[in-house]
């Protein structure tokens, strides 16, 4: 029901809907607030037991009023009721029931409660092994979990951003205002983060007055001043949700959350905060006291109460009652009667509690039951062995406060227990340049927080050696709690600690009897503390319960370790947006718009687009368009984009030494104006990259790389520069995206670029294979020229500075046409190459060797080169599998990559496996499948017929092993 | 985490990739007579401390200086970090043949 007062806007009502009902609320409510001002109390249903629930707290701790939001794509399970701020048209369906909340089929569950005790998982499902699958996961899954996926791809834009501060405080409480106020005006750099969209923390819950004045006018002053500090930054809906190595916070901002759509903002924004210092302000959570069926909708914490009646203007009820343990209790009672909610009686643990005003108190007395069976009507009071039943419609219970110490731990500090103050305490061991004031720190009344907020301020910035004064604070309430300990009460019946994961004390006594007493233990064995709320409301009851059955202290018992998230953090938001398109860089080649406009499809290589093949009109299966392209670059010419393979510039006096010493083979030898095949190894001596070294000048190289390996290659050189070789003179650059290079191959090849080139003899005596050069095309243009091949044809390479390339593509196109110049992509660069038998990625896996490679000799024995001494490994050098030629004895056969290799009539075993294939396709030129692979003594065995074996497509092809040069064996064309 | 680049001040650790252990600065002449001995350790074996490690990292996406970082595995706080050519220089000053220096 709706009282008075309140930081509502009644101007103005808003309408949502909850289950397909209508209702109305008004901006300030949360989801929460106004379904209790609906009288709603009936929320969802628990985990295991589906019993009815309702909300029990008011701020992001809430482990039952758990609702999904939205429709459609947008929607979102699992939100808290208490945190969903209210919008006009606002939908919001309960959970975990069928077919309605009010009477859902599965409550049947409840009856089944001694099965699905401590330990249910482990006990249940160890056997038969053969039920795993087929019963226990479809059965668990179907019962299990609260909301479902909309299963359709998220429509939102997230965001992620970087903050740098001097001191990010983190909430916004009295502490937190207090510590913001004192920094910001010392002129620090401050980012106040907290997870409400409004200023004040608990200052709005509460009737207290700040200089004898609503607090709301004291933070309303506040804001003002920190409107004018361009120092200090707020961050509203922004819950700072981890605590990371030096100073790194996460924080998730809502940034639209609370509208129906976000329009042309991001919904959320993940904000990566490094700060010098932080102060954590983040309040404390407020126990509950287990009791039997302590778990009916109206059962609320007694702050949560106070809280809906103060800021929201609502009570669950007209008539309500409290258990308490301490002094906070009679305040809830004071705060609801002075706005005209009766109270029943306050039960309170302690002998002597006094009353605060009007009511009835019962001392030394506990809650020991509860009826009403979608929401409470009665609890019984035993005091001193009798029971009464007293009406009432709402309960609150306040068992004292835990400091939210979550942030503090998450650096593996474990929380400290304070005896005096019955609560845990946040670690000596902090993550570093934190700071714990206010609640979190227990220093919870109002008086405490403030001025505890602006000394952790003033410590903060006196390491940071900027001066700063003390602010006034205003006079505020310091009343102590007068706490005396109570965890729960005891019975024989059921009485919930973890409402979200329906574990209650039985379970822990169970776990105690099974000897799962660690904490650690008593977490997995009952699955305590393991839902959504991380166990917020109910972790530290529970190992206080467990400390009473061990009969160690809680100090001893210990607690579980708090772990980021502080709340649940969407997978949306932790992507940032980088999804779709923005996953990663995409790199386009220069060529680019020319092959689009010219039908080309793509294809992802790494971050690149390539083009696969050009489909031209009339071709209707990509093989069509890449045996065409593979027959133009034999017959004609074809022009293919490589400017993907690395390329990187090496200039200096020893760029000839150092070249000597990265790669296997000899470099030094090399003459200005010729290019070299160059490998690579690993330091471990397996084969790791090859390419062309070029020598454009005295003490100036082109080396490439592969397209997957030009990241690492570039690395490992600079590592090779900076780390083993500093004394070399030499500097290296990567110019992969500096330059557009093309490939040019086919007999037509010499006279196509003789048409582009400014006056440059081409001629084979002039300009022979693996000769080299710096030139001009197109009447001006910088260019480099390569006569290399790798297709077995008559080719070169030809680069030109990267914002020419699509224009030289173009050109060459054109300038061809007679000479069958065509386009080709990387699916018949890739035949053209197995055909010649050269060896790529496929064959430079990693696992092989240069000897394997059919390269063994080029490894110099004559130098010192990076994985040439481990080239030599007995094991290495033993292997007698080499890259050999396959095709298929029955022309129409595949010949599928991955297969691996056997003599003919053996058993298909790994022991006598001899080898695989590891690049295959169709060859138009030789008119059958054909294959590379490496086969164990290949080079004795031109010739043989062996099988290559396909388990998986229980396929078994028949292979004769031939030459890996399909194409020109002797290598007439591309020297021609 | 960050990084304390000696030439550009903290950088965000997500600038740089990491290598490993710094030994990887020591390698052996490869044509020693005893080269096959001395690569194996060099290749395969590494310290694994729990507490103090020096360790390289490459400011990839920054100046591309490789790094010698001294990073506690433990704690994840970095006591330092210097150029890798600076560390080279300075341990063929002082080698006798050990450890990095």
């Amino acid at each position: 029901m709706r009282l008075s007062g309140g930081l509502i806007d009644r101007s103005r009502t808003l309408r949502f809907s909850f289950d397909g009902k209508t209702y109305a609320g008004h901006p300030g409510d949360t989801l929460a607030s106004a379904l209790l001002a609906n009288d709603v109390r009936l929320m969802g249903r628990s985990f295991k037991y589906h019993r009815p629930r309702g909300v029990i707290a008011a701020g992001s701790e809430e482990p039952n009023a758990l609702v999904e939001l939205r429709d459609g794509a947008r929607r979102e399970p699992n939100t808290r009721a208490t945190t969903v701020e209210l919008f006009d048209g606002l939908q919001a369906r309960s959970q975990n029931r069928w077919p309605s909340l009010r009477f859902d089929a599965m409550a049947v569950n409840d009856l089944f409660a001694n099965f699905l005790t401590a330990g249910f998982y482990y006990k249940t499902f160890m056997w038969p092994r053969a039920f795993w699958e087929k019963l226990y996961e479809p059965a668990i899954r179907r019962a299990a979990g609260l909301g479902s996926l909309s299963m359709q791809g998220d429509p939102d834009a997230y965001d992620k951003g970087f903050l740098h501060c001097d001191l990010l405080v983190v909430g916004a409480g009295a502490a937190g205002l207090a510590a913001a106020l004192t920094a910001a005006r010392a002129g620090a750099r401050v980012i106040l983060a907290d997870e409400d969209h409004r200023l004040g923390g608990r200052l709005l819950a509460e009737s207290h007055s700040l200089d004898d004045r609503p607090a709301t006018e004291w933070i309303a002053s506040l804001e003002a001043e920190f409107a004018s500090l361009s120092n200090l930054r707020i961050l509203r809906r922004t819950t700072v949700f981890g605590a990371f190595d030096h100073g790194i916070y996460g924080a998730v901002e809502r940034v639209s959350d609370h509208k129906p759509e976000p329009g042309i903002q991001p919904r959320q924004t993940l904000w990566r905060i490094t700060a010098k210092r932080t102060v954590l302000a983040g309040g404390a959570t407020e126990r509950h006291i287990p009791f039997r069926d302590n778990d009916r909708p109206g059962i609320m914490l007694g702050g949560a109460l106070r809280a809906y009646a103060n800021r929201w203007a609502v009570s669950p009820a007209k008539r309500v009652a409290i258990f308490t343990n301490n002094d906070d209790g009679h305040r809830t009672a004071f705060d609801l009667i002075s706005r005209g909610v009766e109270i029943a009686a306050v039960v309170d643990s302690r002998p002597n509690a006094q009353a605060k005003g009007t009511y009835r108190v019962i001392n030394d007395a506990v809650v020991s039951g509860s009826k009403g069976r979608l929401g409470l009507q009665s609890v019984a009071v035993t005091r001193g062995g009798q029971t009464e039943w007293i009406a009432c419609s709402a309960l609150g219970v306040s068992g004292g406060w835990n400091p939210n110490v979550h942030l503090a731990s998450h650096q593996r500090g474990r929380p400290v227990w304070d005896e005096a103050q019955q609560t845990f305490l946040a670690p000596a061991d902090l993550p570093g340049g934190m700071i714990v004031a206010g609640a979190a720190a227990a220093q919870g009344t109002t008086h405490a927080a403030l001025a505890s907020g602006a000394d952790a301020a003033l410590r903060a910035l006196n390491d940071l050696g900027i001066a700063a004064s003390r602010p006034a604070l205003p006079a505020a309430e310091d009343a102590p709690l007068n706490l005396r300990p109570l965890w729960h009460v005891p019975g024989k019946h059921r009485a919930w600690i973890d409402f979200q994961n329906d574990v209650t004390v039985k379970d822990v006594k169970l776990s105690h009897q099974e000897n799962m007493r660690a904490v650690e233990h008593l977490k997995r064995w009952t699955t305590l503390g393991m839902a959504t709320d991380q166990g917020k409301t109910a972790n530290v009851s529970a190992l206080a319960v467990m400390a009473e059955m061990t009969g160690k202290g809680i100090a001893e018992t210990g607690t579980t370790i708090f772990r980021p998230p502080y709340t649940p953090v969407s997978i949306s938001v932790l992507g940032g947006g980088n999804t779709g398109e923005h996953f990663r860089p995409r790199r386009l080649t220069p060529s680019h718009p020319w092959a689009a406009a010219h039908g080309a499809v793509f294809v992802e290589v790494g971050q690149w687009m390539r083009a696969q093949y050009f489909v031209r009109p009339g071709e209707t299966h990509w093989r069509q368009s890449v045996d065409r392209e593979v027959l133009a670059a034999r017959k004609g010419v074809g022009i293919c984009d490589v400017t993907t393979l690395g390329k990187v510039d090496v200039q200096g006096a020893d760029a000839a030494e150092f070249l000597d010493r990265l790669y296997c083979n000899a470099m030094k030898s090399l003459k200005t104006g010729m290019v070299r095949y160059g490998l690579m190894l690993r330091e471990d001596g397996q084969a790791w990259d090859d390419g062309t070294c070029a020598r454009l000048g005295e003490t100036h190289y082109v080396v490439t790389t592969t397209t997957a390996n030009a990241g690492t290659v570039y690395r490992h050189m600079e590592f090779a520069r900076q780390c083993l070789w500093p004394e070399l003179d030499v500097q290296l650059i990567s110019t992969t995206d500096a330059w557009a290079q093309f490939s040019v191959a086919g007999p037509n090849a010499r006279k196509l670029l003789e048409r582009v080139v400014d006056g440059f003899d081409l001629s084979n005596e002039a300009f022979p294979f693996m000769a080299c050069a710096n030139l001009s095309v197109c009447g001006g243009a910088r260019a480099r020229l390569f006569r290399i091949s790798f297709s077995g044809e008559l080719a070169y390479e030809i680069a030109v500075p990267a914002r020419y390339g699509n224009a030289l593509f173009a050109r060459l196109v054109e300038l061809g046409q007679d000479l069958g110049a065509t386009p080709y992509g990387t699916e018949a660069l890739g035949v053209l190459r197995i055909e010649k038998g050269h060896a790529a990625g496929n064959e430079l896996n990693g696992q092989t060797t240069a000897q394997m490679l059919g390269m063994g000799r080029m490894v110099s024995t004559k130098k010192d080169s990076v994985g040439a001494v481990m080239s030599r490994r007995e094991g290495l050098a033993a292997d007698t599998r080499v890259l050999v030629g396959l095709q298929p004895v029955d022309p129409s056969e595949p010949v599928v990559a991955g297969s691996h290799l056997f003599a003919e009539g053996a058993t298909q075993e790994t022991a006598t496996d001899q080898g695989w294939i590891t690049s295959a396709c169709f060859s138009p030129h030789i008119g059958s499948s054909i294959g590379l692979g490496f086969l164990a003594d290949g080079a004795a065995r031109r010739g043989e017929v062996i099988v290559a074996a396909n388990p998986i497509q229980n396929q078994s092809v028949r292979l004769r092993v031939v030459s890996a040069h399909f194409v020109d064996p002797e290598g007439e064309r591309l020297r021609a | 985490m960050l990084i304390p680049h000696p030439l550009l001040g903290l950088r965000d650790a997500q600038e740089f990739s990491y290598l490993g252990d710094a030994s990887l600065l020591l390698r052996p002449d490869g044509m020693a007579e005893n080269a096959a001995e001395t690569f194996f350790p060099y290749v395969y074996l590494r310290e694994n401390p729990a507490g103090l490690h020096r360790e390289l990292w490459f400011h990839e996406q920054g100046d591309r200086s490789w790094l010698v970082v001294t990073r506690n595995t433990v704690t994840h706080e970095i006591l330092g970090a210097e150029l890798a050519g600076d560390v080279v220089a300075r341990n063929r000053a002082s080698r006798d043949g050990g450890d990095l220096a």
